[in-house]
């Protein structure tokens, strides 16, 4: 009995400690600290929120650059996130990266058979990956300058202001984010217009 | 694979083990009672605590009434956790206004979380709300850790101990493992994963209006304070779905390297713990050691195979055919490949990638990492138990062939000894092989379940059960767990993973500290040298081959076979 009353008030005192305490007080000093961060990275423009700059989102206008296909539902859903949890011999990976090669490759004005990086055809494990390597954006840089017509030099530049490098060159990779390098297009063009 | 790559995989582990031997270190003296920096910081506060808690500081327990008051412990915790997902919609905290969860999930996640096991058969942003986040997930990744660091302190002792009735007080053992070890590593984790943009709020979702005329809801929430403890206590449990892929729980390489390195951090450091209370610090050396061949093996095999790609999809004009299904583009294959062998070898569970897109090949290391006990490192307490049992047997089979009585560091191992230890390494074994045969023989196990047929759909199953009984998590998450057949036998194999472990040890632990310590003599086999180290890691690879090879054979290795012979399913 005695060691019954000390599990509860152990218990109930610890819960306490570590399931209100603590992460109110960490809310606490990472809204204060950290404002931006702890919620969420929002991008705002005007008082609407634009999206998350860590949260990816669905691109199919081919005057933006393209994300990764996602395996959510809707398509970057993110309240819901996920992978496909395909095994590498499914056939229904197959026939539907085959699907998105061609249509990779229809948009883009590709050979045939042109090999194409692998994240651009590959689903991500979150459904929200926020980035792309650098061939997958490069191998847009043509269809996206022929929609808005603006010099290809122009967009090369802004994929390497938005390409974000490994943790010491070892972790990780060198990626792009899509949300951002969209967002720099549409303030490129807007300066062109003015 | 470049330079970079192998530098990449290998040095993490080995910052990680720089910083694990001061913490083995601080934890030695933090369990001995003995003063360190935190000491004035902290020991008012346990003061206060015991004082209304009832517990004296200096009493001593036996084992039976430390493994008596440890299964209380969780039996009170299992019903609160259940409790409280069933009420959660009455409840504050709850900006999505989510209603209570089904049955059957509430038991397995109560049970799941309070076993150290964080398998998931729900969503978390869609099924529980920011209290159940926090005063139910939070609080079980701290005290199923603590437990575990309890437990392998108390089997510590039975090595130290001479001749002693008893092997600590629990009371004390948990309330140091939080408030020396845990809650001060939590802080600070949650702090940098915060600024690198992991969220932290109570604000219900957000809504974006896009460049392209959409809506987006993001679910945010308490993230950061529930993802430190997930990966300092090896726990597991994402606060989303998608676990460590989520761009908000692990946004940037920085906090994937952070998060790599808390879930190796505790394990890494008790082999060291372990040394420095016997004051055998070669010992914990050599105990490390074995850990850690077996964890770079794993590893370099798994980012040569994973590197290699996938042959199909070279053939249909994918770049490389570069595995890229269900990772991240900011993970790449190789912090995927490094996170995945230090989830399954810690038994977190955790995963930054979607491990059942993984090449079969590397499937097998992750079912091996998990299947012989969870004891490369392993869970929090749990893994360095678990291959203290392997010592033993190691020593016992050692004694048989020089025809004398097995001891382990001046302890007789006896039939009890030996019996529990075989307890500990067998039981998780017989019950997974039991259960992942029940499941591909019956319709409930694989009508609605299966995501992928063929062998991959063998791994799948055995997946689920090896991560359950091996006290993981992670998942082959193309099994549909989440139904009551699923649920059920899934909670019977954490249940049993987790108690056939700790308290056959905790028997070990009160049997041991009850023994004479025999001096050493010329005849005693040292257990500090590399034969030790090299007789430890083949006997752990003999046990794990004989007892899976041909479920490994019918499942992931088939199926390599096929995916090379252009094969689908």
């Amino acid at each position: 009995m005695l060691q019954l009353k000390r599990s509860l008030l152990t218990f109930l005192g610890l819960s306490l400690i570590c399931g209100l305490i603590y992460p109110l007080a960490v809310t606490f000093t990472a809204q204060t600290l950290f404002t931006e961060q702890a919620n969420g990275s929002v991008m705002i423009k005007g008082n609407q929120i634009m999206g998350s700059r860590l949260i990816g989102q669905l691109f199919t206008s081919p005057k933006y650059f393209h994300g990764r296909p996602s395996a959510t539902d809707p398509q970057y859903n993110a309240s819901n996130s996920g992978g496909s949890n395909l095994a590498p011999s499914s056939a229904k990976l197959i026939t539907q990266v085959q699907k998105r090669l061609q249509q990779v490759r229809t948009e883009n004005g590709l050979p045939l058979h042109a090999p194409v990086p692998a994240d651009l055809v590959l689903t991500s494990a979150s459904g929200l990956d926020p980035h792309i390597s650098p061939e997958s954006a490069a191998i847009q840089v043509n269809r996206i300058a022929a929609e808005r017509k603006i010099p290809e030099a122009d967009l090369e530049k802004i994929i390497r202001q938005n390409t974000e490098k490994p943790l010491l060159g070892l972790w990780g990779k060198e990626r792009v984010n899509v949300l951002l390098l969209n967002l720099d297009l549409d303030g490129l063009e807007l300066k062109r217009q003015l | 694979m470049t330079i970079n790559d192998w530098l990449c995989i290998i040095l993490l582990p080995l910052i990680t083990a720089a910083l694990a031997f001061p913490l083995g270190e601080f934890m030695a003296n933090v369990f001995s009672g003995a003063k360190t920096f935190l000491t004035p910081l902290v020991a008012p506060v346990e003061r206060i605590l015991y004082r209304l808690l009832g517990v004296d500081e200096k009493e001593e327990m036996s084992w039976q009434t430390y493994a008596f008051s440890l299964v209380i412990f969780n039996i009170i915790g299992i019903a609160a956790l259940f409790i409280l997902q069933l009420a959660q919609g009455k409840l504050p905290f709850n900006p999505q206004k989510l209603g209570a969860v089904r049955w059957d999930t509430a038991l397995n996640t109560a049970i799941s979380f309070v076993t150290n096991t964080n398998w998931q058969s729900y969503s978390g942003e869609q099924t529980m709300s920011y209290l159940t986040q926090m005063l139910g997930m939070t609080v079980q990744n701290f005290l199923s850790a603590a437990v575990g660091i309890a437990a392998v302190v108390a089997v510590i002792r039975g090595f130290v101990r001479k001749t002693s009735r008893t092997i600590g007080n629990i009371w004390v053992d948990l309330t140091r493992s939080i408030f020396y070890v845990l809650l001060p590593l939590a802080i600070i984790w949650s702090l940098l994963l915060v600024s690198q943009g992991v969220v932290q709020t109570l604000s219900g979702s957000i809504t974006a209006h896009t460049p392209e005329g959409s809506q987006q809801i993001i679910s945010v929430g308490p993230v950061a304070s529930q993802e430190a403890i997930k990966e300092i206590g090896t726990n597991g449990g994402g606060f989303f779905n998608a676990n460590s892929a989520h761009p908000l729980e692990n946004p940037t390489p920085v906090t994937d390297f952070l998060e790599i390195l808390g879930l190796l951090l505790i394990p890494m450091a008790l082999p060291f713990t372990f040394g420095a209370m016997l004051k055998n610090r070669r010992q914990g050396a050599a105990i490390f050691a074995a850990m850690m061949i077996l964890y770079l093996a794993g590893l370099g095999f798994f980012a040569s195979v994973e590197m290699h790609g996938n042959p199909l999809l070279q053939k249909i004009g994918v770049v490389n055919g570069l595995n890229m299904e269900g990772k991240e583009v900011r993970s790449g294959i190789m912090n995927s490949v490094l996170f995945a062998q230090s989830t399954t070898t810690t038994s977190c569970g955790a995963v930054n990638s979607m491990h059942d897109s993984m090449i079969p090949l590397s499937g097998v290391i992750l079912l091996f990492n998990m299947t012989i006990g969870e004891v490369i490192f392993g869970g929090v307490g749990v893994g360095l138990i678990g291959m203290l049992s392997y010592a033993m047997l190691t020593m016992f089979l050692a004694g048989l062939m020089i025809g004398r009585t097995p001891e382990l560091l001046g302890k007789k191992l006896e039939l009890f000894e030996m019996v529990m230890s075989i307890i500990i390494i067998l039981s998780p074994a017989i019950l997974l092989l039991a259960l992942s045969g029940i499941a591909v023989s019956i319709q409930a196990g694989i009508n609605a379940s299966l995501n992928n047929s063929g062998p991959h759909g063998l791994s799948e199953i055995f997946y689920a059960f090896a991560s359950t009984a091996g006290n993981n998590g992670s998942a082959f998450a193309g099994l549909n767990a989440s139904t009551i057949f699923y649920n059920l036998t899934t909670s019977l194999a954490m249940l049993i993973g987790r108690f056939s472990t700790i308290i056959p040890a905790l028997a070990i632990a009160g049997s041991l500290a009850s023994k004479k310590t025999v001096p050493a003599s010329i005849a005693t086999f040292p257990t500090t040298g590399l034969l030790f180290v090299i007789m430890l890691v083949g006997v752990i690879i003999v046990v794990g081959a004989l007892t899976f090879f041909p479920v490994f054979t019918l499942g992931p290795i088939l199926e390599h076979l096929l995916l090379l012979t252009g094969k689908t399913f």
